[in-house]
């Protein structure tokens, strides 16, 4: 068998085995799938028991069937009962809980209780206060006589989205939306960020390791110092993606496991009432209200997915792989010379910086070009090797050149060419060199040894 | 044939000489004893053996052409600072180096098993190496060094870290090896050990080769006109013209006594004055250890070099 991948078949195996890797890439998607699920749990773990309230109006029956009923609750408007008659024995009677509603309400805003023996749901309460504020602001405007004043509320019930038309040079247009690639400008930065920086210095510490334990000795009289570099610079890359996509398929798993026992019925039922409410041809004030929310919904998402569908994910995927493998391999075999040049880990500290600067430098830039893709430090920050991959993959959302992203690819494969070859002639050398502190002075000199 | 040379071996690094013109050649099935003080350059000059490093001039010649890079799998390496991957099983950390010389999976799986049992390290097999001690794991290093059955196994220091037990193990494998055909360079500082193992020597002092040759051979030239007597009994001669006395013990009811001839000496003369000291058991002419002559070339050489 080929040596290299022999090489990259041990540094692949030995970390995937090992009980760190396997706890950290199994425990981490229920994380994530914590933060995506939890919120949904709270909210479909409300309390969906049937209420059947009583409703008591003080003095007048202003808000007679006024309140509808919902699928979870049910409201009984009472005449000729006080609130005394049944503020003790409710519960007896069999009712939830008692509304009262005083003949302060027009004016003052604490003037409605629920009286209950449990804490009534959020839900509960926004419901009855929703309808009362639709009835009384109702009868306040009807107080000013204005003529087809239905019609004319109808009519102001209005919802406003803006969207971002953006018009190329070809005079074409097309709908985008700057949230979206935001969105992907920064999760693609900071991925990239993470994945150098995990994945390049474990490069490092294995790098370290061989060196401290004496082993690459034996290694080497078997195979070159760069199979060696390379074969352990790809292993570790399988691994990190091995890593990564079983952190989104076991997360994508969870969450729609976990969404389809809640939330179907939930969405199901909205999206069959939406017709229903819709079609009415009176609508209550109250149903209109949930009309138009979902649509505003349904047509956020719809613009949502327009503008995502307009977005070049060829070429995004595209960038991204290519900065990704890029990326990781220059930083790699920069973090595989440093660990060679040193004895142990604390001394990495004098080299790492000027790894560690550019990376940061490109993160601090590609949020940057989130606000202003265009700047000219964007620019430069693109096109520069060292900087690109983070940089460049946030700008490309926002539409690219061409020739930039040509220029910023070539001179980044130049650059890896460079980078490998400097790296494989210092790592040759430093891998057998110990117990004296490494200068730079002293690492210019490997660079320059023949053969 | 020689089974090995190195011609004229010259390697510079920036500050110093490592190699200054070293040659050595090595016969075939013969155990090799590559000798020299710390710094010396022993351990470079067995890199570019191993091609981990290239000469700056001179040549290496394997089988009696210039070595290849594939000659690698007929090269095996134990070097002084060992390790392996402490994480790793031992098994398994066996099966990738012997793979890496470029056995095939079962090839090595049946030749470890065989080596294993030998060494009597097969309950380690699925044992982490950091669980291990150290001449535990300098055993399994052996057994990686040799799994490939090499022409060429170059030892560098081997017995360190061994109990003796396990020192006359590894030498008697060592011994085995040659007898099968393997050719052996020793790096070591042991010189007991040379005696009992090496044919020949080279000595490098600072980068250049001082001392060569078979061991028995430089030991002869080497005897001065000393002589180790056995007393029965505590006795002390005392010297004469013929002969003085180097150094005397008495131990266990017995005096060993070494003495010095005089460079104009007659035998009988002194082994009379011996009999006459005391009742003689043995009588023999000293052969220098190693030990001495090492000590001794080399103290020599550095002393020239600094009136020079």
């Amino acid at each position: 068998m080929n040596k290299t991948s022999l090489i990259i078949q041990r540094e692949y195996v030995t970390r995937v085995r090992k009980k760190s890797f396997i706890i950290m890439t199994l425990l981490t998607p229920f994380l994530i799938a914590l933060i995506f699920v939890v919120p949904a749990l709270v909210m479909s773990n409300e309390d969906k028991d049937f209420k059947k309230i009583a409703v008591i109006e003080d003095g007048s029956d202003l808000f007679k069937g006024v309140i509808p009923d919902t699928k979870d609750a049910e409201f009984e408007y009472l005449t000729n009962t006080s609130l005394s008659d049944i503020k003790t024995t409710f519960s007896e009677k069999g009712y939830y809980g008692v509304l009262y509603i005083s003949d302060l309400v027009a004016n003052v805003p604490n003037a409605v209780q629920l009286i209950s023996k449990k804490q009534p749901p959020i839900g509960l309460l926004d419901h009855i206060s929703n309808s009362l504020e639709k009835e009384i602001e109702r009868q306040k405007l009807l107080g000013y006589n204005i003529a087809n004043l239905d019609e004319i509320l109808k009519s102001i019930n209005s919802n406003v989205e803006v969207q971002t038309i953006k018009i190329d040079e070809a005079g074409e247009s097309k709908q985008t939306s700057t949230g979206i690639a935001m969105g992907l400008a920064y999760i693609s930065g900071f991925l990239m960020y993470m994945l150098v920086f995990m994945f390049g210095s474990q490069v490092m510490r294995g790098v370290i390791e061989e060196k401290t334990s004496r082993i690459v000795e034996v290694i080497i009289s078997s195979v070159k110092p760069v199979q060696l570099m390379l074969g352990k610079i790809i292993g570790i890359a399988l691994v990190g993606l091995t890593q990564f996509a079983i952190w989104i398929l076991l997360t994508l798993a969870i969450v729609t496991v976990v969404q389809s026992k809640i939330l179907p019925e939930k969405t199901m039922e909205q999206v069959q009432q939406l017709p229903q409410s819709l079609g009415q041809a009176e609508p209550t004030a109250a149903g209109a209200e949930a009309g138009t929310a979902v649509t505003s919904q349904m047509t956020q998402i719809q613009s949502l997915f327009a503008s995502a569908m307009n977005q070049r994910w060829g070429l995004i995927i595209f960038a991204f792989v290519f900065y990704f493998i890029t990326g990781y391999l220059l930083y790699a075999s920069l973090f595989a010379a440093i660990g060679s040049a040193v004895d142990n880990e604390t001394e990495t500290q004098q080299f790492m910086l000027p790894v560690t600067i550019p990376i940061i430098l490109g993160l601090i830039v590609a949020m940057g070009t989130m606000q202003n893709p265009e700047s000219s430090i964007s620019f430069w920050f693109s096109i520069i090797p060292l900087t690109s991959p983070i940089v460049m993959v946030a700008r490309i959302p926002f539409d690219v050149p061409a020739w930039e992203i040509a220029l910023s690819m070539s001179l980044m494969l130049v650059t890896i060419v460079v980078c490998i070859w400097m790296a494989a002639k210092i790592y040759r050398t430093g891998i057998l060199m110990y117990g004296k502190k490494t200068s730079y002075k002293e690492i210019w000199k490997w660079l320059t040894y023949k053969g | 044939m020689p089974l090995f040379e190195a011609l004229n071996v010259t390697k510079r690094f920036a500050t110093q000489t490592a190699l200054d013109g070293v040659s050595i050649s090595v016969p075939e099935q013969s155990i090799y004893g590559l000798l020299g003080p710390n710094g010396a350059g022993k351990t470079t000059l067995i890199r570019i053996i191993n091609q981990i490093t290239a000469p700056d001039s001179g040549t290496v010649m394997l089988n009696g052409r210039p070595i290849r890079p594939e000659d690698i799998y007929k090269i095996g390496y134990l070097p002084e600072e060992r390790g392996l991957y402490k994480k790793m099983k031992v098994g398994e950390q066996a099966l990738y180096l012997a793979q890496l010389k470029g056995l095939s999976r079962t090839e090595a799986m049946r030749r470890l098993k065989y080596w294993f049992k030998k060494l009597e390290i097969t309950d380690w097999w699925g044992k982490k190496v950091e669980e291990l001690s150290k001449g535990m794991q300098q055993k399994v290093q052996f057994a990686t060094t040799v799994l490939h059955e090499p022409q060429l196994l170059i030892f560098d220091e081997p017995f360190t870290g061994f109990d003796p037990i396990n020192v006359k193990l590894i030498k008697d494998e060592i011994l085995f090896l040659r007898e099968k055909g393997a050719t052996i360079i020793f790096a070591t500082h042991n010189m007991g050990s040379v005696e009992e193992l090496c044919d020949n020597i080279t000595l490098i002092n600072k980068a250049k080769t001082i001392l060569e040759g078979r061991v028995d051979t430089i030991r002869q030239e080497w005897a001065g006109n000393e002589f180790d007597i056995v007393f029965d009994g505590e006795v002390t001669p005392s010297g004469n013209a013929h002969f003085s006395v180097i150094r005397s013990q008495f131990e266990k009811g017995r005096s060993t006594v070494r003495i010095k001839a005089a460079d104009t000496h007659d035998t009988n003369e002194i082994i009379r004055s011996m009999t006459a000291a005391g009742t003689v058991i043995a009588f023999n002419p000293a052969l220098p250890s190693m030990n001495d002559i090492f000590i001794r070339v080399v103290e020599t050489k550095n002393s020239e070099a600094a009136k020079n």
